[in-house]
């Protein structure tokens, strides 16, 4: 076993985490940031395709309460509306910092290049390059990371339980991925920073380690999570053919800059049916894109791999070239020839609303406990803003790294019981059941559970598909979950770590599944088929906790401003 | 999923203590799959213990599914998935840990052996 000691201790390395390290370093702290994949790599920050939403104001005048009300607009009244402003206003300063530290945001003649983007009421989203923000990103805080003293990476650190010691968290129990050895870290703070749960849904867009661990993690250390039953769908994700090195997400601007058609198998446009026009200009909205194609698989008109066609065969050569350029020749390495073929789209899981309750200092309520990053819920209430997420990554992670350092400071360490970490690592084999050989997989549990979540506990829910769900959720939890081959000490031992991340994964499921059950109304990303209506009596927050292994939900009353949007600005001038 | 179609992927299995050995799985060949598609399939249908790594959804991005296909360095997420026979090996030139994985993690990004108490 392996005892390492540190100020703060920084869960996941995409963007939140990375940020947080850097903000941590910058108030003197030690740092040690952790990823069970590699530093930068894995997370949803690389997968980023391309707009940051900040009011920067270079492409015309803007004010970050403009994109506050755009924010607080998107989230149908549910938005932590102290934690969206944090966002908005803080995201113009992290921009400009982005920027010192060369992320390279597309420029012309020294004014960065902003773009409007769905439901911004204006041109207000910087990137760096068409599908590179990402890695641009990643790429940038990479370098700050690596160049700061103060920071220790580790790399292939897999984070298993947060230690809470008289109510405190003091530590956390992590499995080194290539040795197997544990390591035990002291911690005067430690910030949650490792990302959303699209990988619950068969068809998602995100890393493959975003399974829902920092979540699973926070609620069994005793934070509360927020508004778990908003998990957003993105309309028109790539299914078929299988294409590779390009982000599933990229249709989008393809269908917005040159009109692609939205047909159903019987190779017909259908989005007409469902109220929405999308002659002429391809701007249908999203949630009704997402219902329209929805309705139309399920009622036997999809296209064979169970979404709709996206056909270009109505637009030339040339202009397909002239706006898209080295993208075709991308597509056409993936054998794709969009003048001979069209693809096979579907909605796709594509980022979590919901997750870590903390206050305006990214606070959990457990001593010692933040959170940064899409692990932090309620500032895009029930639907986020194009655009919101990496700002949110860089503004959250920020504010967990300083208030992390700050409270670290002022804290004695203390020492971790080894027989903390015994009882964690001691699980995966305890749950065993009694006098029985094992013969499940992780891995093929997780396959169900994707299947389950996605048809059950998806885009359009009901009741009673919603309680079918919560049942078999739960019996794999007490049943399923204890029926796992696990090699014993094994280098790289994945079948160990895939149990770990099932049985967070459940864990979310469950939550999302039983907010999903209580919000008897339509909301944003949450759809009831059989309560198509949004009720006044649920504009509030829905929180979730633990009570021993019950989790238990609750209410409670949404965090409106105090102030108008127009003082704020009144006092700029 | 054509069901006739198959590729037999050829797997490097053990660690480094360990003699080296191959084995084999019948995997279903659908078009435009990858090598990576293979491996996945054959971890939640096979074996489950079967170690390689990758993070990112095959956009190519996390650059970490690295190993040999047939003999030749590849992206197991790019590298187009053959019918017959597709042999896959840690990459020769890096340290082996188990099966596919090999130790490619930048020698700074590890927690230092001098933090042991």
């Amino acid at each position: 076993m392996m005892r390492v000691s540190t100020d703060v201790f920084v869960v996941g390395a995409g963007g939140a985490g990375m940020y947080a390290a850097i903000s941590a370093a910058r108030e003197g702290a030690d740092v040690i940031v952790a990823d069970k994949s590699l530093i930068s790599r894995g997370g949803a920050t690389i997968m980023a395709q391309m707009t940051v939403a900040s009011a920067v104001g270079h492409e015309e005048p803007d004010h970050w309460t403009h994109h506050l009300a755009d924010t607080i607009e998107a989230g149908h009244s549910l938005c932590n509306e102290e934690l969206s402003a944090i966002l908005c206003e803080e995201s113009v300063t992290r921009i400009h910092e982005m920027d010192e530290w060369k992320v390279g945001w597309a420029r012309v003649e020294g004014r960065m290049t902003q773009v409007h983007a769905p439901g911004h009421g204006l041109k207000r989203c910087v990137y760096v390059d068409y599908l590179n923000t990402g890695p641009a990103v990643a790429r940038a805080l990479r370098g700050e990371v690596a160049q700061r003293p103060g920071i220790r990476r580790a790399s292939g650190l897999a984070v298993i339980e947060i230690v809470v010691q008289d109510g405190e968290a003091v530590g956390a129990v992590a499995i080194d991925v290539e040795s197997g050895e544990t390591v035990l870290v002291e911690a005067g703070a430690i910030v949650m920073a490792a990302g959303g749960l699209t990988k619950l849904y068969k068809r998602n867009s995100a890393s493959i380690n975003m399974g829902g661990e920092a979540y699973a993690m926070a609620l069994r250390a005793g934070a509360e999570l927020i508004d778990m039953e908003f998990v957003q769908f993105f309309p028109i994700g790539h299914l078929a053919p299988r294409m590779v090195g390009m982000d599933p997400i990229m249709w989008d601007p393809f269908r917005y800059k040159v009109g692609g058609r939205l047909l159903n198998g019987e190779f017909e446009e259908f989005i007409h049916n469902y109220g929405a026009s999308d002659g002429g200009n391809y701007t249908a909205r999203r949630d009704v894109a997402s219902y329209a194609i929805y309705k139309e698989v399920e009622e036997g008109r999809g296209s064979p791999h169970g979404g709709v066609w996206l056909s270009f065969d109505h637009i030339s050569e040339e202009v397909m070239k002239e706006k898209f350029g080295p993208m075709i020749g991308r597509l056409a390495k993936n054998g794709i020839d969009l003048q001979k073929q069209a693809i096979e789209v579907s909605p796709i899981a594509h980022y979590h609303m919901g997750g870590i309750r903390v206050d305006t200092e990214m606070k959990t309520r457990i001593p010692g406990l933040y959170a940064a990053g899409e692990a932090v819920g309620g500032a895009n209430g029930a639907t986020r803003l194009s655009g919101n997420a990496i700002p949110e990554a860089f503004v959250f992670g920020e504010r967990a790294g300083k208030f992390g350092a700050a409270f670290a400071k002022g804290r004695a360490r203390a020492p971790i019981d080894e027989a903390a970490a015994t009882i964690v690592l001691s699980e995966p084999k305890s749950q065993l059941q009694k006098n029985a050989e094992p013969d499940g997989s992780a891995t093929a549990l997780m396959t169900e559970l994707q299947a389950l979540m996605w048809d059950k506990v998806g885009l359009f829910r009901t009741g009673e598909k919603l309680e079918q769900a919560l049942e078999r959720i739960r019996e794999m939890q007490s049943d399923d979950l204890r029926n796992i081959t696990i090699p014993d000490d094994e280098p790289f031992n994945q079948a160990l770590l895939d149990w770990y991340e099932l049985r967070a994964g459940l864990l979310c499921a469950e939550s999302i599944t039983l907010a999903a059950i209580n919000r008897t109304e339509s909301r944003g990303a949450h759809q009831r088929e059989d309560i198509p209506d949004a009720s006044p009596e649920f504009e509030r927050n829905q929180t979730i906790e633990m009570s021993g292994d019950d989790m238990v939900t609750g209410w409670a009353e949404v965090p409106r401003i105090s102030y108008t949007l127009e003082e704020k600005q009144a006092a700029v001038i | 999923m054509s069901e006739d179609l198959k590729t037999m992927l050829k797997v490097y299995r053990g660690a480094a203590d360990e003699a080296p050995r191959y084995e084999q799985f019948d995997v279903p060949h659908e078009d435009g799959a990858s090598v990576l598609d293979a491996l996945v399939w054959v971890r939640e249908n096979e074996d489950a213990s079967l170690a390689f790594r990758y993070s990112c959804v095959s956009a190519n991005a996390c650059k970490e599914c690295m190993v040999l296909v047939d003999g030749k360095v590849n992206y197991a997420c790019t590298a187009k998935l053959n019918t017959g026979t597709v042999t896959v090996e840690p990459l020769a030139n890096k340290t082996l840990i188990r099966d596919l994985v090999t130790d490619i993690v930048p020698p700074k990004e590890r927690l230092a052996s001098a933090d042991v108490e």
